[in-house]
């Protein structure tokens, strides 16, 4: 790749949501604003842009990842997933966020996008957790409103349902 | 919080990497995960000329075992390493200690040679260099050099690395056969940087024990054979010795205190894990 200077604008092509997509960034572009202002897809929160809260973590290349800590440049042919990809079509909630729903995971929802992302990959990985387990991944997520207790509980309701699903496929 | 600009450059072999730091010298920033080097690019504490990915070398992506030590290229992220099925066999001390970095949600993109390379106090891959008397390698297009962990870590956040220079692996000695090994952190959460962390390695000769968290680098002792209270004892010598850091977390005397009282708990479980 050649070196792309400063101050001019590159394009940039990601795989989101499983649509190629591309848009123009300059190397100081943060990810989170390359995909909220350039590519429109305003579902990844940004809080804190420094990788304390978590509200910001996407999908890149399978693994949950800030997106305020990547330049758009890095993700160059990366293959991304972000909160607007989780429903099954319109009008239709993930096994997840079903979850999140019926245990009043979420109030200000300001949170919620990075940690449903955090979770869903997650439970793909590990679909028995442990209580504690889920604590303990929840520990890269800051949440203000529900005190954790429904997000917990709504993580280990969806991995029974998943379990569930799996058994039957 | 936005960065300054700069220029980037995705390395496509480790010739390039080095080509670039060696003209740009100083202006030039190595980005690896971007864990910490992108919040302070925010903030704008570093405000580089140019970038150098190497996330895209493949040769710096490799773990391999050679001369009995866990070779950890400088493209390896802590979440591949701590997924490598033969680190629990390998070196059981570095399975213990790589959970307790960040989040699971930064370990996947943060590397192993990034974290040395920025030398924080409270880092457990520093830590663990240091207690297994690991080796670091830097390399530049001119030359290569390999330098004992204690000698890389000069003092807070300083290295022995010259500019030019690329923290090209890392090296973790292997467990040899009968060791015990232990490790314990004390932080206000999981998650958050150390404010005492401690590794120890015990075998047939003694027990060795590295502190984190408390001076301006990790800091090892042997402690042989000592038991009650001479144990403490020494302790508490080595405790002053660190030079105790203070700050929001925890005061000098705190941190102190946890090193007595943390460092007697990991040297025990070393001890009583030997087979
Ligand atoms: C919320 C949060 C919590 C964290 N908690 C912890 C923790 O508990 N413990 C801990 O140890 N760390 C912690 N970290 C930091 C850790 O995640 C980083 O991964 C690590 O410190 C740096 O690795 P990196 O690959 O991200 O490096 P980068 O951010 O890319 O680089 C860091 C610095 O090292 C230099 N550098 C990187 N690689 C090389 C190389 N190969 N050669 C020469 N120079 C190089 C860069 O130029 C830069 O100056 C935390 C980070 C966050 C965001
Ligand atoms: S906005 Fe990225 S972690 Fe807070
Ligand atoms: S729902 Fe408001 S921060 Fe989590």
């Amino acid at each position: 790749m050649p070196r792309l200077s400063a101050g001019r604008r590159h394009t940039v092509r990601v795989t989101l949501n499983g649509r190629a997509v591309e848009g123009e960034a300059e190397p100081r572009m943060l990810l989170t604003d390359f995909l909220r202002h350039v590519l429109g897809s305003t579902g990844t929160h940004v809080g804190c842009e420094h990788g304390v809260c978590g509200a910001c973590t996407i999908d890149i290349d399978g693994a949950p990842a800030r997106a305020c800590l990547t330049l758009a440049v890095q993700a160059d042919g990366a293959t991304i997933r972000t909160v607007e990809g989780l429903a099954p079509e319109p009008g239709r909630l993930s096994v997840l966020q079903d979850a999140f729903r019926r245990h009043h995971a979420l109030q200000c929802g300001f949170c919620t996008a990075g940690i449903l992302m955090s979770l869903d990959i997650y439970l793909r990985d590990t679909p028995s957790p442990t209580e504690q387990d889920v604590r303990e991944f929840l520990g890269g997520h800051l949440c203000r409103c529900t005190g954790y207790v429904p997000i917990v509980a709504a993580a280990l309701d969806a991995a029974q349902k998943l379990r569930g699903v799996a058994r039957d496929a | 919080m936005k960065p300054a600009k700069f220029d980037y450059l995705r390395a496509g072999s480790l010739a390039e990497a080095h080509e670039a730091l060696a003209a740009e010298g100083p202006d030039a920033s190595v980005i690896a995960g971007g864990q910490t080097l992108v919040p302070l690019l925010s903030m704008r504490m570093a405000r580089p000329r140019l970038l150098v990915d190497i996330m895209h070398v493949e040769e710096l992506s490799r773990i391999s075992v050679q001369d009995n030590a866990i070779r950890v290229g400088a493209a390896v992220r802590q979440a591949a390493l701590l997924g490598w099925p033969e680190l629990a066999k390998r070196q059981p001390l570095l399975a213990h200690a790589l959970p307790w970095i960040g989040h699971a949600q930064t370990r996947t993109r943060g590397t192993v040679c990034g974290s040395a390379a920025l030398a924080d106090p409270s880092a457990e891959i520093p830590l663990i260099l240091v207690a297994l008397r690991g080796e670091i390698e830097l390399s530049s297009g001119k030359a290569k050099r390999r330098i004992a962990a204690a000698d890389f870590f000069t003092g807070l956040m300083s290295t022995a690395r010259e500019d030019h220079e690329l923290v090209e692996a890392v090296r973790f000695p292997c467990a040899h056969h009968g060791e015990g090994h232990a490790f314990r952190e004390f932080a206000r959460r999981h998650g958050d940087f150390a404010i005492v962390a401690c590794a120890a390695i015990s075998d047939a000769n003694g027990t060795r024990l590295a502190i984190g968290g408390v001076a301006d680098r990790p800091l090892a002792q042997d402690f042989g054979t000592l038991d009650g209270s001479a144990l403490d004892d020494a302790l508490q010598d080595f405790a002053m010795e660190l030079e105790a850091r203070e700050d929001l977390n925890a005061t000098a005397g705190q941190r102190r205190d946890l090193v007595r009282q943390i460092g007697r708990l990991t040297i025990e479980e070393a001890r009583a894990c030997r087979v």
